[in-house]
């Protein structure tokens, strides 16, 4: 797919924690552009910045130095509250533990970004189906996580993350938690998301059989950017 | 939204019922305690100015012997008689009706039954100052009253006792060995607040009561009513000054009399059972507090055991603002429930208090809006610190959390 404009830019990016001697660098000036449309994999060992990328690319977190602009915005400088709500805006998440509500059925898991978007009671509804249908879970909308497999947590935890048709999704391994033709099934349906709605992805994975699924690879050590590397387009199942 | 946000709590409530019903209890036993105190409180009030409205309005009531405390009197003092009756009579102004009374508990009959009545001999005037009515019948005319004639009056239960629902009017009944006609029936007073009847009564005239009945000539009570322009505490003194007078004592002596004040007592009475309805509500206000510091307790834990939850509402666009109004509503709808349970509680509470100390029943819908608006002010204001807590956290952390 072609690389669109600049959705982020990391303009030497730190993050750094702790003082003195027990100073850490999670990031250490990190020079990144990731294009709108884009379908990133971002690997690396435990502690080479990975997740910390992750975090100031999801605007969950803010870089100590240096300038992270996410659609032009320098969104490492924004408070808590507006960063919340480009979060809400913007970006969609999808975690390695699905994190959904317990006890919540769900079209209501799906509905809960909507909510905080003020969307009316009706409509959220009718999103949140067409949501759970496009990732396949249609007649499976009353159920609770419990009654659902972990795929299928996984699949409602992506309704949730574009059911406000996001720019970016964000996922944290979300293939961490299942088995082999679980995950594939998880990569396929991101995968037709990236090419059908345009959305761009950027996924962390230590798993490079799943990384194959992203167009561009970038390999993280030591808090810097070690590769980055573009990938054969795998075939898109029908 | 705010309705959402609503449903969400009233879920959350039912979710962890016995945790929520358990943290319910403090405001519910403070709210059901507020309720009933000031209930039960506002009607004791109500009785004891009914019963002294009972007893007549501005009344003053003279008997012989010091002041001797409540109720006491010294027996060895010389007794009240005719004179001072009369002194009064002649010589006081500013009374609408002064009238004697002597008392004595005695066996009464008719026909075969009987029972023990409180038995006064008084005059025609002792109706207005009691003001107390006839239902049927008449008073006692000046020369009944004068001549001992053996007429009386007789009240409800008297009635009740003897005739059913007959008419009593013309019957003879014999009181201690003497025999009367009845000419008339009281109108119903029902109970003091000391569970006395205040309708097992038989009204005779004073001379027939004196010669019939105590024999002697002694008068136990005067009773003097102000009339509507003369307050009774202007009444008192004159009076003291005429019965010092006819009665001959030095100025350096105390009074061998004593004089209540009815309406004075009413006073009393009224604002004492109004501030000890005011202590006993605020005992337990106390109780209000400690539910309230139960609330913000379990909302700690809720928004602790939920850390994850507001991670995740944080991290797909939540502001502080939501996850506030989130908590906060919870635990006003909490403390919300609790007030309402608590009012429900304490309202049967205190009808049952009601029924069984024979007082009225008066809920106030001040009271109940007051109980409402603090059992949600409560959830608001204990609810804040664990909500603010929970809206500050950090989505990272917050995810993290196990």
């Amino acid at each position: 797919m072609a690389a669109g404009p600049l959705l982020i830019t990391f303009d030497k990016v730190w993050k750094t924690y702790g003082e003195g001697e027990a100073q850490v660098h999670a990031l250490a000036g990190v020079d990144l552009a990731i294009r709108r449309g884009e379908f990133v994999a971002i690997m690396g060992p435990s502690g080479s910045g990975k997740s910390t990328s992750m975090n100031v690319i999801g605007c969950l977190d803010t870089p100590t130095a240096g300038t992270y602009s996410f659609m032009g915005v320098d969104a490492g400088r924004l408070d808590r509250n507006r960063r919340a709500l480009l979060r809400n805006l913007y970006i969609g998440f999808v975690f390695q533990g699905y994190n959904l509500l317990p006890r919540t059925t769900a079209a209501e898991n799906v509905e809960l970004p909507l909510i905080y978007r003020g969307v009316p009671a009706g409509q959220r509804r009718a999103l949140a189906m067409n949501a759970l249908a496009e990732v396949g879970l249609k007649g499976r909308e009353h159920h609770t996580p419990a009654e659902l497999s972990g795929g299928q947590q996984q699949r409602v935890a992506i309704a949730r993350a574009i059911v406000t048709r996001p720019t970016l999704v964000v996922a944290d391994e979300p293939t961490g938690n299942l088995d082999t033709a679980r995950s594939h099934e998880i990569m396929e349906l991101l995968t037709q998301l990236n090419v059908d709605l345009g959305l761009t992805i950027v996924m962390v994975t230590h798993e490079v059989d799943v990384a194959t699924y992203a167009q561009r690879t970038i390999g993280f050590l030591d808090g810097h950017v070690a590769s980055d590397t573009r990938n054969p387009r795998q075939a898109v199942a029908p | 939204m705010i309705w959402e946000t609503i449903r969400l709590a009233l879920r959350s409530v039912r979710r962890n019922a016995l945790r929520s019903f358990l943290t319910l209890l403090g405001i519910v036993i403070g709210v059901a305690a507020v309720i009933a105190m000031l209930t039960i409180g506002s009607g004791t009030t109500e009785k004891v100015k009914a019963d002294i409205a009972k007893l007549g309005s501005n009344l003053l009531v003279v008997r012989a012997g010091r002041p001797a405390g409540p109720g006491g009197h010294d027996a060895a003092t010389r007794q009240l008689g005719e004179k001072e009756l009369s002194a009064l009579d002649l010589r006081l102004t500013g009374a609408r009706a002064i009238a004697p009374a002597s008392q004595k508990q005695v066996r009464v009959i008719y026909g075969t039954e009987s029972l023990t009545a409180g038995v006064t001999g008084t005059d025609a005037a002792f109706l207005d100052a009691r003001d107390w009515k006839l239902v049927s019948g008449r008073a006692f005319t000046e020369s009944e009253t004068r001549g001992g004639a053996g007429v009386c009056l007789i009240g409800e239960t008297v009635r009740q006792q003897f005739f059913g629902a007959g008419d009593p009017d013309g019957e003879l009944i014999r009181v201690n060995r003497t025999t009367c006609k009845i000419i008339g029936l009281l109108e119903p007073k029902g109970y003091t607040g000391f569970g006395q009847d205040q309708d097992n009564v038989v009204l005779m005239p004073l001379t027939a009561f004196q010669r019939r009945i105590a024999g002697n000539r002694d008068i136990d009570n005067i009773y003097v009513a102000a009339d509507d322009a003369t307050p009774t505490t202007e009444l008192l003194p004159r009076v003291e000054n005429i019965l010092r007078d006819v009665r001959r004592i030095q100025p350096d002596r105390e009074d061998d009399f004593a004089i209540r004040d009815m309406t004075q007592i009413a006073e009393t009475m009224t604002s004492a059972t109004a501030t000890m309805t005011g202590m006993l509500g605020a005992v337990a206000g106390v109780s209000l507090l400690v539910g309230g510091i139960g609330i913000m307790n379990i909302m700690l834990v809720s928004v602790t055991e939920r850390t994850r939850e507001i991670g995740i509402r944080l991290a797909i666009g939540a502001q502080e603002k939501h996850i506030l109004i989130q908590f906060l509503v919870e635990a006003t709808v909490l403390s919300l429930l609790g007030g309402i349970i608590g009012i429900l509680l304490g309202l049967s509470l205190a009808g049952l208090a009601s029924a069984t100390l024979a007082i009225p029943f008066v809920p106030s819908p001040a009271v109940i809006m007051l109980a409402v608006g603090f059992s949600a002010l409560i959830g608001m204001v204990f609810g804040f610190f664990p909500a603010l807590r929970g809206a500050r956290l950090d989505p990272i952390d917050a995810l993290r959390h196990e």
